[in-house]
């Protein structure tokens, strides 16, 4: 077995068995796999793409309240669910739970994906700063737009459903598995993407979209499917992030810019943009280092945190994984071969 | 029939007629030149003429067909590409992915997206980067290259697309002599052996004498002179409006 085989089936066994350290840790060891979902499907734009977008935290939110608005919406009205401010009387049978809980986190990697083309085929016009800027006010809106919609509760939130399978699988032990196979699911399929033209087009668009099309390739096409690509999996985190929260609100819970928002960020900046283990990385020290700060700190944590994000973009510009990369590029595979020793050169 | 023909095609920027009832006619195969002093409008045709800006008067036409009204991107899949005068590769990717992404893009469909490049599509890559001279350097960083090297990857990148014709913008431009000659000889092994048309702005007289068997001159965005070298060499005009004279 290649050591990149071992590597994964230790990471498999590790996350599989993860549950057994306690029902104590289920929450953050499920929130690990979703910062890592976030950091992963960030980086295909703002570090494969070189797209810096500052609003995939509209998809999480859209993801978010598609799940829960599917779990209700399929057995009960939606209107008068949100209108008794709690999920008591609307029970759900364990078959109906999960059934819906299935189809909402689906629906919600779908629409997210489609909000992504729609908002794209607007803002993907932008470069480089404008971009990044144009993106910044998506999640702001959003979360306007369903703070005042009553129908999902406006700005006073939605419950999520109760669950009624407390003694066959406990709550957040399903919700740290679906993490976690969303986890391998995103990592697996970027890995996948990355090895196709669609890997090799997106870093093109990075290094020089005006070149790129002055080679005739789709830019448009590849980046609008980028960012749906992005979306999907954010989308499906939302949904299960609200289902752990079990309360969802628009501004604090959902379209969260200033936590998930800023977080998603600053793990792929730490690990390395650009690279397929660099978000990885970054958010399992990021994850970890958060949460000592809420220990060690208490009171202190966002300072320290904001602290911990400056040092990240001003000593780590490239991240872990490129900061290697420039020290040891052979080790990368950036290196001059030869071809025998006669043919010399180099 | 004339692969590319231009006819009388004007640019302006604000006040500034970069480009002014130009017409020009490149024959397929051919190799031709495009000269004249800095400021004369060269780029500005190019850019017209592969879409990168829209026209103002006058109509382009690319075999048979009008493209003056396409994007860049469409019209290199129809097989009009051009290279920079400030070379343009993909800086964070190795030469080998530099080549691949370089694909001809005709005729993609969506799903195409998702496949692997097949087998032949990396051989026929490396082969273009033996005849580049790349071969060793496939694995580095193309932005890791020197500038010569940049442009000879360049080059293979734009063989790589398979384009009916090429439009080059100073090939030769800050190269050193001895990879000068390299280039020439690539260029015209391009042209002989893949038939790719070639229309070439060029400063250096000695290369363009030797390599265009026609060579349009611009002036101050217009159209000063045309014809085979020896009668461009030995132009009044064009002699004047190099050296300044009245």
């Amino acid at each position: 077995m290649s050591r990149q085989a071992v590597l994964y089936v230790v990471i498999a066994a590790a996350g599989v068995a993860a549950p057994l350290l306690g029902a104590g840790y289920h929450a953050q060891l499920a929130l690990l796999w979703i910062m890592i979902v976030l950091a992963l499907s960030w980086d295909v734009m703002g570090g494969q793409m070189g797209y810096n977008s500052f609003g995939n935290i509209t998809f999480f939110g859209v993801g978010m309240y598609t799940t829960i608005v599917t779990q209700v919406g399929l057995f009960y009205d939606v209107g008068a669910y949100t209108q008794a401010q709690g999920a008591a009387g609307f029970d759900l049978t364990l078959v109906q739970y999960y059934l819906g809980l299935g189809a909402g986190l689906l629906l919600a990697g779908m629409i997210a994906a489609m909000v992504a083309a729609m908002v794209g085929s607007g803002l993907l016009g932008l470069r480089g700063h404008y971009f990044a800027i144009g993106t910044l006010g998506l999640g702001i809106a959003f979360a306007e737009l369903f703070a005042g919609w009553d129908w999902v509760g406006a700005g006073s939130g939605i419950v999520t459903p109760l669950y009624p399978g407390e003694g066959l699988v406990s709550r957040s032990v399903l919700f740290y598995y679906l993490a976690f196979v969303l986890g391998i699911a995103c990592f697996f399929t970027l890995k996948r993407v990355y090895a196709t033209r669609f890997g090799l087009a997106i870093n093109a668009i990075r290094d020089d979209e005006d070149k790129a099309e002055a080679m005739g390739l789709h830019a448009t096409r590849y980046k609008t499917v980028a960012w749906s690509i992005s979306a999907f999996f954010t989308g499906i985190a939302g949904g299960i992030v609200g289902n752990i929260v079990g309360f969802i609100d628009p501004r604090d819970v959902a379209f969260t810019g200033a936590t998930y928002g800023v977080w998603m960020i600053a793990m792929a900046i730490l690990g390395g943009k650009g690279t397929l283990w660099g978000p990885v990385i970054g958010a399992v020290i990021f994850h970890i280092t958060q949460e000592l700060f809420w220990t060690y700190l208490l009171g202190w944590q966002r300072v320290a945190l904001g602290l911990l994000i400056v040092v990240i973009v001003v000593f780590f510009p490239s991240g872990i994984l490129g900061w290697l990369r420039e020290r040891y590029p052979e080790r990368f595979g950036i290196k001059v071969e030869t071809v025998g020793a006669s043919n010399g050169g180099g | 029939m004339a692969l590319l023909d231009v006819r009388r095609v004007g640019k302006a920027f604000g006040g500034v007629h970069a480009n002014s009832d130009i017409s020009m006619t490149v024959e397929p195969g051919a190799i031709v030149g495009l000269i004249g002093p800095n400021g004369s409008g060269k780029t500005t045709l190019f850019n017209s003429i592969v879409g990168h800006h829209p026209i103002d008067g006058g109509e382009i036409y690319f075999d048979g067909r009008p493209i003056s009204k396409l994007r860049t991107s469409a019209i290199a899949r129809r097989g009009l590409l051009r290279t920079f005068q400030q070379t343009r590769i993909y800086a964070r990717m190795n030469c080998t992915r530099n080549m691949l992404v370089s694909e001809p893009h005709r005729g993609e469909g969506v799903l195409d997206m998702f496949r692997k490049h097949e087998a032949e599509r990396h051989e026929h890559a490396e082969q273009l980067l033996e005849f580049a001279g790349l071969y060793d350097k496939r694995l580095l960083y193309a932005g890791d290259l020197s500038f010569g090297q940049q442009k000879l990857l360049e080059f293979a990148m734009a063989l790589m697309n398979e384009p009916t014709m090429l439009l080059l913008d100073e090939p030769t431009a800050g190269i050193n002599p001895t990879l000068i000659n390299g280039l020439i000889d690539r260029l015209q092994r391009a042209n002989e052996e893949r038939g790719v048309t070639l229309l070439v702005i060029e400063h250096n007289m000695r290369v363009i004498m030797n390599l265009a068997e026609r060579i349009y001159c611009l002036s101050h965005g217009r159209l000063l002179a045309k014809g085979p070298p020896r009668e461009i060499r030995d132009n009044r005009n064009v002699i004047d409006a190099y050296l300044g004279g009245q």
